[in-house]
């Protein structure tokens, strides 16, 4: 972070947000009543592999296979997005950074793919091919920094490119490739530096320059970066203003990328790196192949962003959907017949089936259960933690299970196995809160499928959660739906992942705000994105305490820059 | 932005002539990759390498059925280390340690291995208070090769490695053996024993692709903050450490007398479950790729995880996993242990068996490749149960060059488990006289094992 040391809490941005009148009808009347609130330091931090995805299909194409496994990030409060703001290129990943990025560029370059990016076709001399060279870095350059690429870059990029060509046989595309290696890796692609630059309409003050703030934006709203249209809003300061930031916004939301965007947030929130961990023992769960991890986490992704975008439907809604997508060994699971067994499609539950909201579903269910059999106790600690944004601590170390050992026992559910959960005080301080939902999960079993019984006895689903009893998963469903810690989660949530850090107190403020606006709006997952776009707090900065701390890297201004070329198609998504 | 090959030139890490053959750099062996009885390897005048290696398996042991009853040579294998029998005599088992927590929480299938690694218990999961001790070998003799460390999951997982800087720089594990493959032996590998060597216009490129990068981040660093210079200096170090990679791309390799570049890997990866057929079939295909990355002196550091701290290893037709049979499977009153835990860590034993023989199966200088190396293994728990980190099981294979003496059973009576951290420091020839923090600081070695 550029000025973190210097982060002074006093700093009132409220001189960013005087007279924003929002013009729009909808959702974009909530950023007028704003209150004060602690600037997000301005820093550095490195693409995420669906970022380097999204970002590389969308400059360079989609039929460029991106393919790239990132290094462990540590979850941090709950989210991956904060641990991510601190991890770092490891030797080794540099190393499979740079033999993906030789793989992407000579793609780039190949007689396959080579007419959708490169602006010309072999270059009948030296005059034409640099023509063509710096029309090409300059172009791809600007989507991958997000600016302008200076004249040094471009000609740098360009001579490399020449020289590279003479030694490998002259083979123009070739050096082409092996140029664009180096945009690939550098810094300015794979990590996200903020500039800051001197607030014009408040001496002393600085903010986030035009282009810093179009990637702010586009990576809370695409998960990638800005595009040409963006950069270009960035450039002539539309982005400073409220009308420009609103044309923005709105166009972005309107935007398919904006599916990217909610993926990125909810596969961090859903913890979906846990399906990587996934697997179903085969001779008690023959059904659950070993593609059956990716496929309920596929459906799980499905259902929910269908549910939040496409539908634009009521977050609360997903506790209680009978909507989900299946491909045909899905179908299996829920006994349904589907038309197309290769392709994933949206289904409707029975109006009377138990599976009622996510929770119900096979993603969730067998996510957190045992490779064997149910484990009501993950499904409520994940209830709790996930959706409810709540910390249920390690079991202690020398926890005891002689009570689960009784060889005379004839406990034949999980309800009566897990009796001394709730009955011996060391365990029930915990238990008590997850095991009474992860029980009204109990008509599903360790990979989902519905059961009426267990080991021949009838499984009681019955339950409290908050005070309010339920009968059944169903029931269970409503009472989430109703919860206001689930609201609350989800605004919290979105509103750290939105920042890349956890909250600070003092901006309970600024979530209070977003979550009475989240709920005048029917509880839309758009609706909040979209707040927090145009919020002042999403693009706000530590401010120097001195003029000794003015900022030393700020915005590129105009010096140096190169003369941008014609754009081409390719260069454009 | 200067012209890269100018500046590539500058910088003086390749001195020739591009597209020629006369590339006359070359990175010296350090003092500490030699063994200690100075013996040469005949065809080259140089002398071997000392390579390290770490060998990890979760949910710790049954200590009636693992702990042998007698300690020093000849100790007997009790029967969950009956596996051992081939390789006993190459294996010190260090037994009745203890992690000293100072306080701190026992954080479940965490405290311990963090503990034995980093030196010091950690506050909360997490927070790791120190690198892991690889890093610190690695960052002694790691040099010199294509990878300064190897780490490996044979459960798949990505997130799975215990090998760390610190908390968020991770090094990431290789998860299918075919694509480790091909990552070693693939395209950019050179046979060191190949007749004739001419070095690869294609790597010249790339090397003075890496260079613009380098004059990028230079750029960069004198504008940013201090948390972000950090970053940006790890970001220099991990381009260097590819650059110096590639510069050894750029000379003859030192040939290798072990070292036969194995052909494509014949089976097919074993299915992504969990069940321990198939992560024992990964475990193998990776330990015989492994095996000829260090004979073919591409790494000299590596890490292997036969399984997480918490492993959800699965005996197909149980209810759970190995972690949750831990807790809920019965003790068998006759027995006097947990058969189906007992069954897993068998098969881990196994496992472990077959990494360590295989390196002695290969040939190298008057010994095999196992007797210059040295590859520490532990696992977080003594009884995963309990969660007990009194006792957890370690070992150490391989003579690290002649330093160590090998095929004896150690009793801890009762020491904190960086002694022998601090011992696998000292034979791997690093200048260290202490390890650890707090109550896990110690300044002895096990002095048993050091010749």
């Amino acid at each position: 972070m550029l000025f973190g040391s210097m982060y002074s809490r006093k700093y009132v941005l409220a001189v960013l947000m005087a007279g924003i009148v929002a013009s729009s009808p909808g959702y974009l009347r909530a950023a007028d009543v704003r209150p004060i609130e602690v600037p997000t330091p301005a820093d550095a931090r490195l693409i995420s592999q669906d970022q380097f995805k999204n970002v590389l299909s969308g400059v360079l194409g989609e039929k460029i296979k991106t393919a790239m496994r990132f290094a462990p990030v540590p979850r941090v409060k709950g989210l991956l997005a904060i641990g991510a703001s601190s991890v770092t290129i490891t030797p080794a990943q540099f190393a499979q950074l740079e033999a993906a990025a030789r793989a992407i560029a000579d793609q780039v370059a190949d007689a396959g793919h080579r007419d959708y990016l490169v602006p010309c076709t072999a270059p009948a001399n030296q005059t034409a091919a640099q023509a063509c060279l710096r029309k090409f870095y300059s172009n791809v350059g600007r989507l991958l920094f997000r600016r302008p690429l200076l004249e040094s870059e471009v000609s740098g990029y360009t001579q490399n490119a020449l020289k590279f060509s003479q030694l490998q046989g002259g083979d123009f595309y070739r050096g082409l490739a092996s140029s664009f290696v180096t945009m690939l890796l550098a810094p300015d692609f794979l990590m996200t530096i903020e500039r800051t630059e001197p607030d014009t309409a408040h001496k002393g003050s600085v903010r986030l320059d035009a282009y810093s703030k179009a990637t702010r934006l586009s990576l809370l709203l695409w998960n990638s970066y800005p595009d040409e249209e963006l950069l270009e809003a960035a450039e002539k300061g539309e982005l400073h203003t409220r009308k420009g930031l609103e044309r923005q916004v709105t166009r972005m939301m309107s935007m398919p990328q904006l599916e990217n965007g909610a993926e990125g947030f909810f596969k961090d929130m859903l913890k979906f790196e846990g399906f990587d961990q996934l697997s179903k023992d085969p001779t008690i769960y023959p059904e659950a192949t070993p593609a059956f991890p990716p496929e309920v986490a596929q459906s799980t992704l499905l259902t929910v962003i269908d549910h939040v975008i496409a539908q634009d439907a009521d977050y609360r809604d997903l506790f209680t959907t009978r909507t989900t997508f299946v491909n045909g060994d899905l179908a299996t699971f829920y006994r349904l017949p589907t038309s197309n067994p290769l392709e994933y499609t949206k289904i409707q539950l029975p109006p009377d089936s138990l599976r009622a909201g996510l929770i119900t579903q096979l993603g969730f269910l067998a996510e957190y259960s045992h490779p064997g059999r149910s484990s009501p106790t993950r499904r409520g600690k994940a209830i709790r933690e996930v959706f409810m944004c709540q910390v249920v601590p390690d079991p202690p170390p020398n926890v005891d299970f002689s009570g689960f050992q009784d060889p005379k026992s004839v406990s034949r559910t999980a309800r009566e196995r897990l009796t001394i959960h709730r009955t011996n005080p060391v365990c029930a301080g915990c238990h008590k809160v997850t095991d009474p939902m992860g029980l009204a999960l109990e008509n599903f079993d360790g990979a989902g499928k519905y059961r009426a019984t267990e080991n021949g006895a009838s499984i009681d689903p019955s339950g409290e959660l908050e005070g309010t009893k339920f009968s059944d998963a169903a029931g269970l469903g409503k009472i989430l739906h109703d919860s206001p810690t689930v609201t609350s989660c989800v605004v919290n949530r979105l509103a750290s992942y939105s920042l890349g850090r956890a909250l600070n107190a003092d901006e309970g403020a600024w979530t209070a705000q977003l979550l009475k606006d989240f709920a005048s709006q029917g509880y839309r997952i758009k609706a909040l994105l979209q707040d927090i776009a145009l919020s002042d707090t999403f693009y706000a900065v530590p401010q120097p305490k001195s003029q000794l701390d003015a900022p030393k890297y700020t915005s590129l201004g105009t010096a140096g820059r190169a003369k941008q070329p014609k754009r081409t198609e390719g260069a454009t998504s | 932005m200067k012209s890269v090959l100018e500046s590539f030139s500058r910088r003086r890490v390749l001195k020739g002539v591009l597209g020629a053959t006369a590339v006359t750099v070359g990175l010296p062996f350090l003092d500490c990759f030699l063994d200690t009885k100075g013996q040469a390897l005949a065809a080259t005048g140089q002398q071997l390498p000392v390579r390290f290696g770490t060998w990890f398996w979760g949910l710790g042991m049954n200590s009636k059925v693992f702990v042998p009853k007698k300690y020093g040579a000849d100790y007997d294998l009790p029967e969950e280390i009956a596996s051992w029998k081939s390789i006993r005599e190459h294996v010190n088992l260090f037994t009745n340690y203890r992690v000293l927590l100072d306080g701190r929480p026992n954080i479940c299938h965490y405290s311990g291995w963090v503990a034995i690694r980093c030196g010091q218990a950690p506050v909360e999961r997490g927070k790791l208070p120190g690198q892991s001790l690889d890093v610190t070998v690695s960052d002694a003799i790691g040099g010199g090769t294509r990878f300064r460390s190897i780490q490996m999951t044979a459960e798949a997982l990505p997130r799975d490695s215990y090998s760390f800087r610190d908390a968020n720089t991770i090094n990431p594990p290789e998860v299918s053996a075919h694509e480790m493959y091909t990552h070693i032996f693939g395209p950019d590998f050179t046979d060191p024993n190949a007749a004739d060597f001419k070095p690869d216009t294609r790597t010249m490129v790339r090397a003075s692709a890496l260079s613009g990068v380098s004059d990028d981040i230079t750029r960069l660093k004198k504008v940013v903050s201090q948390n972000d210079l950090a970053r940006l200096d790890q970001y220099f170090t991990s381009l260097r450490e590819l650059e110096q990679r590639l510069a050894l791309e750029l000379e003859k390799p030192a040939p290798a007398e072990a070292c036969t570049k194995p052909g494509a890997l014949a089976t097919e990866e074993p299915p992504l479950d969990m069940s321990y057929v198939n992560i024992g079939a990964r475990h193998k295909l990776m330990t015989d790729v492994l095996v000829m990355a260090v004979a073919c002196n591409q790494t000299k550091v590596f890490n292997m995880m036969w399984s997480e701290s918490s492993s959800n290893i699965i005996k197909p037709g149980l209810s759970q996993g190995h972690h949750g049979l831990t807790h809920e499977e019965l003790i068998d009153e006759k027995l006097g242990y947990q058969p189906n835990c007992h069954f897993l860590t068998m098969r881990a034993m196994e496992a472990y068996a077959y990494f360590i023989e295989a390196f002695t199966k290969v040939k190298e200088g008057d010994g095999t490749l196992l007797d210059r190396m040295l590859i520490m293994s532990h696992s977080d728990h003594e009884f995963a149960k309990v969660h007990s980190v009194i006792g957890i099981p370690m070992m150490t294979a391989g003579k690290a060059g002649g330093r160590i003496k090998t095929g004896l059973h150690i009793n801890g009576n009762g020491g904190p488990n960086t002694l022998l951290s601090l011992t696998v420091l000292q034979a791997m020839g690093l200048s260290v006289d202490g390890f650890g923090g707090g109550a896990m600081r110690v300044d002895k070695t096990v002095s048993e094992i050091m010749v």
